[in-house]
């Protein structure tokens, strides 16, 4: 019979083997349902995992793995303070929504004035359009007990009903003939989220991932709040005894993730969308958080996780057009990977020990 | 004794790096009291388990009435007759006492049989429970009484009972002895764990000592002292704290009407507490948990707020103030609960230590964290503590409770606080480890710190305490000298003989 026996203390081994297993696990049975749809699943797996790195049209794929990962690392990272202490936004889709139309509405604003400033004002307001949306959850839970989780779910459908208006009514192109969608941001110098260097997929958005990256970690390794953080969300009760404020701790985590998200949201909408549409949001908010988890919360891990998963996006991209795979295929290999690593996590905390069963 | 109740012979069970029993042979006769003794990881456990069908040993055997024994679950164990009383009660709060018993059962009969039942046994045995009520409502106490009733409805033949006055005020200690005597007279076998060796001689026949495992003595403990007997248990001689004469010095602290609203439903409201803490005195604050003890340690340490003047410590008003700032000024607690409050478990000790000792020593700088630093301050309190772990990187939880209890109170006494609050210091921890501490908070009185001890081991608080109080339902009585207290005057101030007087009245 299979034991799990709980170690005396977590395993450094297993902590950085548990999300690679995963990936292999959702490799070997992205094969089996590959194979089973009638595909070779050694030519799938390869198409999905190794040719927008690799393959001969891997110029093309390779700033889009930038494009598509930073997004999902920026929501990612915001997110895991949160996820660390216990305070569970959801809703950071809508943060991003809401951070993009901010944003977009100051560059807007300005229209067609030429300026440096321009972009710094929308960075600003997109990140405190995010902010502020998740301090709707985030004060409803501390003010009345209300489900952070439900809460910031919820408002994601609102932030999609607020962002088909904006594109409808308030920010449409005056000059779209009666089109839904506002004007294109990529093509107003001073609103535009620009490449940094040309043809690398690498924007200012990209740019403030690494940042955030950074700073996360240093937050998390040598600032007592990212200690405070890490104590709360293993032991709420002994981080009231060591001074933490809840209240204020949910207040901050909120913000932070909703900020982040909404930068997302900006740079997105000024870069790579260049516009607020109907169909604007593609759900980097909800798969940062599957990015959040296979990164271990950890920055560094959110960071190649979201490499992984802008892979597993271009690859089922890929894999749509050459190979003719349905898109259900590539989203159930996405939550395979969340699965797996959820399950192997059980590794790290417990010893598989064998035992005969006694009579 | 040529047919005891349960033989127990060469009981031998290993855990990975650790041998729990060894060779353990013992009998237990028909209707003896018989006491296992032994400190903390000596095994104790272990063997219960074995008995009662929780653990398989590796090797040995054990004969029930002359016939072979071996329970491979607790429910075979039960249907043999035997039951046992575990010190963590497994009740729920929000259902009456029949409920909970019914629960337990096999095959529960009604509630109103039940109740019936519940009444009958609680007259017959002197342990008066009223079966319709809440459990949530009911001192520890009669949550026990819940317990041995449940245990009692088995008619069992062995009845083990895992260290159980450390919930108790000594009139619920006598009723409890009373019941077991009954017991015993009436044929019941008693195996009696506990690490109070004044109980054991007032109460068991017979005993046995375990130390890392092994049967280390046998004895009868009305004819041996309490001393012999500790140190048989410890295997050396035992150091008993010793406490300097010292004049009365400046008050500290003021507690002033101190009331705060229960912070959750089955917690207790804090009821007018004034009080006055001098430099250099032991403060010893007696009573049965949850009485108040984890909301006054709370209302002290800031992590329950309560109106500004209510606390004064060296005449300002902070009730107010949140804990890392009462931490500055040098007002620092422990709380009762080790894991998971006074220490996160899964953290390393570096961490721990700064999660209380942040703003006294200097930890952080504009909130960044100096690692080196830390971890000498963790260092030094594992060493002065003589806490027994490969080092400060180790999770808490991987140390044993005696030993996290000796850091997390080391931790606090190294900061050289000016008043030190301690609830439960030496809860669950063996007795050299125990005397350690009482020592190091003597010590820290002597250096002039205000110490104020929550406990509801009344010997302890006797042993250190140069002011005794007890907190019954959230009201604090007032303080006497400890000096010349009888158990009888103790017991009256603890005020909890839950109607108790009557039911041996008519036994």
């Amino acid at each position: 019979m299979i034991m799990l026996e709980k170690r005396p203390q977590p395993s450094q081994a297993w902590t950085f083997a548990t999300p690679i297993l995963a990936v292999l696990l959702t490799m070997f049975c992205g094969g089996l349902l590959f194979a089973a749809l009638g595909q070779n699943p050694f030519v799938t797996i390869r198409t999905i995992f190794l040719d927008p790195l690799f393959s001969e049209f891997a110029w093309f794929y390779r700033p889009q793995l930038l494009i598509k990962g930073a997004p999902l690392v920026l929501i990612a990272i915001g997110l895991s303070f949160g996820f660390r202490a216990g305070i569970w936004n959801i809703g950071a889709e809508g943060q991003y929504v809401v951070g993009a139309i901010c944003g977009a509405a100051v560059g807007l604003a300005f229209y067609p004035l030429e300026s440096f400033i321009i972009f710094p004002l929308m960075i600003i307001a997109g990140a405190l359009g995010g902010l502020l949306w998740a301090m709707i959850p985030g004060l409803l839970r501390v003010r009345f007990g209300t489900n952070e989780i439900l809460v910031s779910l919820m408002l994601v459908y609102v932030a999609e009903q607020l962002l088909a208006s904006m594109a409808l009514g308030a920010l449409r192109n005056p000059d779209g003939m009666g089109f839904p969608g506002s004007r294109n941001l990529s093509q107003y110098p001073s609103a535009a989220n620009l490449e940094i260097i040309s043809g690398s997929g690498m924007h200012w958005g990209v740019l403030t991932a690494f940042l955030a990256v950074i700073c996360a970690y240093v937050a998390l390794s040598r600032h007592i709040f990212g200690f405070n953080v890490r104590l709360s969300g293993q032991s709420p009760r002994a981080a009231r005894f060591a001074g933490v404020n809840p209240s204020a701790l949910v207040l901050i985590c909120m913000g932070i993730s909703g900020a982040l998200a909404g930068l997302a949201g900006l740079f997105e909408v000024a870069g790579p969308a260049g516009q607020i549409s109907i169909d604007f949001n593609v759900g980097y908010g909800f798969t940062a958080i599957i990015v959040a988890f296979l990164g271990r919360l950890h920055p560094v891990g959110i960071l190649l996780a979201g490499g992984l998963m802008a892979l597993t996006y271009i690859g089922g991209e890929i894999a749509q057009s050459n190979l003719g795979l349905p898109i259900a295929a590539i989203q159930i290999l996405q939550g395979m990977l969340l699965f797996f690593l959820l399950a192997v996590d059980v590794l790290t905390n417990y010893r598989v020990a064998w035992q005969r069963v006694a009579a | 004794m040529t047919d005891p109740l349960l033989r127990l012979s060469g009981l031998t069970k290993a855990y990975p790096g650790v041998v729990a029993n060894k060779d353990v042979s013992f009998d237990i006769g028909r209707g003896e009291v018989h006491a296992l003794l032994g400190e903390n990881g000596a095994g104790k456990s272990t063997l219960v388990k074995t008995i009662y069908g929780l653990v398989k040993p590796d090797a040995g055997t054990m004969t029930l009435e002359g016939r072979p024994f071996q329970p491979a679950e607790p429910r075979a164990a039960r249907a043999l007759g035997i039951a046992m009383v575990f010190q963590h009660f497994s009740l729920f709060d929000a259902m009456n006492v029949a409920e909970n018993i019914a629960l337990g059962m096999e095959d529960p009969p009604p509630q109103a049989e039940i109740a019936a039942r519940v009444r009958h046994v609680s007259d017959q045995y002197g342990l008066p429970l009223d079966p319709d009520r809440i459990v949530g409502e009911l001192s520890a106490g009669e949550r026990q009484r819940v317990e041995i009733i449940r245990c009692l409805l088995q008619d069992p033949k062995l009845l083990i009972m895992d260290e159980p006055t450390s919930v108790l005020t000594p009139q619920e200690v006598n009723i409890l002895f009373e019941t077991l005597r009954k017991l015993s007279a009436e044929g019941t076998a008693i195996l009696y764990i506990s690490h109070k060796l004044e109980e054991i001689r007032a109460l068991c026949e017979n005993a046995t000592v375990l130390r890392l495992g092994e049967v280390v003595g046998d004895c009868d403990p009305r004819a041996t002292s309490a001393r012999e007997m500790a140190e048989l248990m410890v295997g050396t001689a035992l150091h008993v704290p010793e406490r300097a004469e010292k004049p009365a010095g400046d008050v500290v602290l003021s507690l002033n009407g101190l009331s705060a609203k229960a912070p959750h439903q089955f917690g207790t409201p804090l009821r007018e507490i004034s009080l006055e803490v001098r430099k250099g005195e032991v403060l010893g604050i007696g009573g049965v948990a949850g009485n108040g003890q984890d909301e006054l340690v709370a209302a002290l340490s800031g992590e329950m707020r309560t109106g500004g003047d209510m606390i004064g410590y060296h005449g300002q008003a902070i009730g107010q103030m949140p804990p890392n700032a009462r931490r500055k000024i040098g007002l620092l607690a422990a709380p009762e609960e080790r894991m998971g409050h006074a220490a996160a478990p899964d953290m390393s000790l570096t961490e721990n230590a700064i999660l209380t000792a942040m703003t006294r020593e200097n930890l952080t700088t504009r909130g960044f964290v100096h690692w080196g630093k830390a971890r000498g301050f963790a260092e030094r309190v594992i060493e002065t503590f003589d806490v027994r772990t490969p080092g400060p990187q180790n999770a808490a939880r991987s140390l044993s409770g005696g030993n996290l209890q000796k850091f997390v109170i080391g931790r606090e006494i190294m900061q050289a606080p000016e008043v030190l609050v301690v609830n439960q210091p030496t809860w669950g921890v063996d007795a050299s480890a125990a005397a350690a501490i009482r020592q190091a908070l003597l010590d820290l009185a002597a250096k002039g710190t205000a110490v104020i001890v929550i406990s509801q081991d009344l010997d302890e608080l006797m042993e250190i305490s140069d002011r005794f109080a007890a907190l019954n339902e959230g009201r604090l009585s007032a303080p006497r000298p400890a000096k010349g207290l009888t158990v009888e005057e103790i017991g009256l101030m603890l005020g909890g003989a839950h109607d108790m007087e009557v039911s041996h009245a008519g036994a």
